[in-house]
This record gives C-alpha cells, sequence and structure tokens, in this order.
C-alpha cells in the first residue's frame, strides 16, 4: 500500500524534520504487507533457520513464574528481528518484568545476531550466535539457563536487585538438523560478564514438527499445517570453576507455535522446573507479526524515492 | 556508567543505521547482472541425485492450488505477486526454470541460494516443498527479454485464478 505521508501528516510535524519520517514510518507498519511466517515455536532454543533478508519480525513475549519462598513475577520482552542477508539475522530485545507485591521495572537490552556459516541445507547446520546484553540484576525473563542461575536469586528485591549492571557477551552455537519433517536442534552456551566473573555455560534442546506436512489447497487459519508443536529443554551447566549440573536449574517445557496466514504468530508454553533449583512453574507466551520488505520500507523513507 | 550509557546509545545508533543501510543482496534480483546467468546458475548446480528425484506429488490434483497459496505466502514477496520477477528474485516463468527437472527445483527450494540473498526453505515440509514445484512447473514458460519467442506460445498461467476462499 502507498502512503502519502504528506497528505496524513498534521501541519505541526511539518516543523520537526524528524518527526516527520518517524511518524510515517509508524502510520506504514500498521499498512504495510505481511508475510505468513513460518516460525518455530521455540522460546529458549533456536533452530537454523534465519529471518527472511529485508524482513523485520516484532515480537511479543511473556513469561509467568512462581516463586517459592517470595512474590510471583511476570516478565516480558520485545523483540525487533531484522534480516540483514539471507545468512545473518540481527536482534534487539527490551525487557522489562514485573514482581506482585513490588514494582514494575525496565531491566535492559540485548543486541543479539545469528550467522550462518554454511550456504548450503546439511544433516546438521551449524548457527553462530552473538549477543551483546546489558541488563540489571533485576532481569527475570529466563530466556536461557545459565552457570548457577537458580530460583533463590529471584528472593531479592527489585530495588535492591537493580543496582547491580551487568554487561554479558554470550555466545552459542547452535546445531540444528531438519529430518523428516521434524526439527531437533541442540544449543550450547558459554556467558561472560564482562567484570571479573568467570565463563558460564548452559544448554538448551528441542524438538518439534508441522501437525500436518501437506498445505491444504483452501485457505485456513486453522489447518494442521499452521500449528508447530514440540518440546523443550534447557539448564545451566555451572561454569569455569564448578561445571557440572551442581547447583543449577532445569526445565522442561512444551511448547506450540500457531501460524496464522495473515502474518501472526501465536505461541504458548507451561515450563516445569525438574529440580528443587527451579521455578517450579513457568508459563510463556508469544505473539509476533512479520512484516515484509521492511528494509526497502526504511530505504524509502529515509532516502527518497528513486 | 558514563562508559556504559555511550556504549548503549552507540550499540543503539548502530542497530538503526544497519537497518537503513543494510539492504539485502541484489545480485540475485538485479536484472542488469549479467542477465539471467546469475539468477539462474544455481538450478544447474543441482547435484545428479537431487536432479533424478521425481515429485511425489506429480499426480496430486490439490498440488497446484496448494502449491500456489504457499507461493502468495512465501515467495512472491521477492519473485512478484505474478512469478514474473521482483526486485529481489528472477523470474520463475523463465525457461531456466521451467525446463528444469523438478528435483532440481527442489534442491534449489531445500538449500536456498544463501550468499544471494534467497533464504533455505527446509522450513517448509518436504511436501510443501513439492507443492511449491507443482505450481511453478505449472507457470509455463514466458521468454525473458534476452531470449528469442519459443514456437508454440505458452499460456502462463494466471495468478488471479480463483481459489476457494474461506
Amino acid at each position: 500500500m502507498q502512503i502519502n505521508c504528506k497528505e496524513i501528516l498534521v501541519p505541526c510535524l511539518s516543523s520537526r524534520p524528524l518527526c516527520q519520517p518517524l511518524f510515517c514510518l509508524l502510520l506504514s507498519l500498521a499498512f504495510t504487507p505481511t508475510m505468513k511466517a513460518q516460525e518455530n515455536p521455540y522460546f529458549v532454543a533456536y533452530d537454523h533457520y534465519l529471518e527472511e533478508p529485508g524482513n523485520l519480525e516484532i515480537e511479543y513475549f511473556s513469561t509467568f513464574g512462581t516463586q517459592r519462598g517470595g512474590n510471583d513475577f511476570h516478565s516480558y520482552w520485545m523483540e525487533f528481528e531484522y534480516g540483514a542477508t539471507a545468512w545473518w539475522t540481527t536482534e534487539l530485545y527490551l525487557d522489562g518484568q514485573t514482581t506482585f507485591g513490588d514494582s514494575t521495572i525496565f531491566t535492559g537490552i540485548r543486541w543479539e545476531n545469528r550467522l550462518r556459516p554454511l550456504k548450503r541445507e546439511h544433516f546438521i547446520n551449524p548457527i553462530l550466535y552473538i549477543e551483546y546484553e546489558h541488563k540489571n540484576g533485576a532481569d527475570k525473563i529466563l530466556k536461557e539457563g545459565e552457570g548457577h542461575d537458580v530460583e533463590a536469586d529471584f528472593l531479592t528485591p527489585n530495588s535492591v536487585a537493580r543496582q547491580e549492571i551487568i554487561n554479558e557477551i554470550e555466545l552459542k552455537l547452535i546445531l540444528s538438523s531438519t529430518f523428516k519433517s521434524w526439527n531437533f536442534t541442540e544449543n550450547t552456551l558459554a556467558a561472560k560478564d564482562l567484570s571479573n566473573s568467570p565463563w558460564e555455560f548452559g544448554y538448551a534442546l528441542g524438538v518439534s514438527r508441522p501437525l500436518a506436512l501437506k498445505a491444504s489447497a483452501r485457505r485456513c487459519s486453522l489447518c494442521a499445517q499452521n500449528f508447530v508443536a514440540g518440546v523443550e529443554m534447557y539448564g545451566g551447566l555451572g561454569d569455569r570453576y564448578h561445571f557440572g549440573l551442581h547447583d543449577t536449574s532445569h526445565y522442561l517445557a512444551p511448547v506450540v507455535g500457531w501460524n496464522l496466514p495473515s502474518g501472526w504468530t501465536l505461541r504458548i508454553s507451561p515450563g516445569f522446573g525438574l529440580n528443587d533449583n527451579s521455578h517450579q512453574f513457568l508459563l510463556r507466551w508469544g505473539v509476533s507479526r512479520e512484516i515484509s520488505g521492511f528494509g526497502t520500507m526504511v530505504e524509502k523513507l529515509f532516502r527518497g524515492r528513486p | 556508567m558514563k562508559i556504559l550509557g555511550t556504549l548503549t546509545t552507540f550499540l543503539g545508533c548502530s542497530f538503526i543505521l544497519f537497518m537503513i543501510q543494510a539492504q539485502p543482496p541484489r545480485a540475485f534480483a538485479s536484472p542488469q547482472k549479467t542477465k539471467e546467468e546469475s539468477a539462474y546458475s544455481e538450478i544447474g548446480k543441482a547435484p545428479e541425485k537431487a536432479r533424478s528425484k521425481r515429485n511425489p506429488l506429480e499426480k496430486d490434483r490439490d498440488a497446484v492450488a496448494a502449491g500456489q497459496i504457499l507461493f502468495e505466502q512465501h515467495c512472491a514477496e521477492c519473485h512478484g505477486d505474478n512469478a514474473v520477477g521482483g526486485r529481489k528474485g528472477p523470474s520463475l516463468r523463465a525457461t531456466e526454470i521451467q525446463n528444469a527437472e523438478p528435483g532440481a527445483i527442489f534442491w534449489v527450494l531445500t538449500n536456498g541460494v544463501v550468499r544471494k540473498g534467497m533464504p533455505v526453505w527446509s522450513k517448509l515440509p518436504e511436501p510443501q516443498r513439492w507443492q511449491l514445484v507443482s505450481f511453478i512447473k505449472s507457470l509455463g514458460a514466458t521468454p525473458t527479454k534476452t531470449e528469442p519467442a519459443p514456437a508454440g506460445p505458452s499460456q502462463p498461467r494466471s495468478m488471479d485464478s480463483s481459489l476457494p476462499r474461506r
């Protein structure tokens, strides 16, 4: 859809040069073409499929977690995932959380990059992952299990926990295979707080499959082909000095994703702690929308039409 | 703290600038690029084993209709609504595609042309990729600008054919 910004923009914006492209960008998002996403249902594990080049996926994820000996919490993050090329996807995260009976706070940002080193499909497909995190100690999104992170760490009140600033680099090796339409993925993680802390390790495993393999000859939202179901497991593996399962938390979570033809994807996942160090129950859900041709749209807005 | 703030701002600005600057590579799409040679060369790289694969849905009457829906959802953005080529992807009605073995098209779909901007489509289950192949092969050839018209003109399949809609 072509949008003539000059006809839509209110006159006051014309006097502010920066407002015009930004307002137009936001307006364009509402009308921009979408593309049916074919997303995996995972919340923590990654497979080897990257964002299509030029597309932007805007995602919101939410996690409700129980807390023994303290207040339950609700954490959430916004994710902007952009396909820079067919072999490089970059993402920006904004994280926050609400601890019931305490407060709601913004907890930090993450900048994530995933790179595909091999140009063709193989039985095992490696993806290199590098992420920079700038967050505070009150972060509760549980996007990965790492080191000796345990449930008791979340007992600290927000006002105290937020004082701790964490700058962390996280590296992952993602090994993913698709065999007979089943996806199997194995992620190993190494994270380093840029202060004087040891390397911490973690893992995530996932398996998933679409509920139907053939596409229907009719357009439909509730067809089995639009649903992907699976299970993921993740947890910490200690740190450089104490590697292993001692004092680590682990979770098992069934996952379901629903890819709507309109470009929206819905995901839900109840997660269960597997040992006494884990939260007993996590309920995650997420909604995302893929915007095709976002790169082209931004280019037109900022460079003008040829 | 000041250093951290500066670093955060730098990262944020880098991300925004990157979004503006980074565009998908156009080599795969550029119509000026040594013409179709570069765009279609990948199909010739399909190994013999892949080429010899037969389309298991060849006789499935719904395969073309299902493939058309899949094409509109996943491929039309780059290859154009009528598969005649778009800003990022070449025409799929070209003789290079229409004369290619179904197995070769399936191989390109599965592996993508990652270095030239086409993503890997193995995330679509195998039957859906074959449905896409059925649809692409049903389009019929349309001569590209650089090649002579075939003796018997083929009628391209219209993308506007009415599909059952819910």
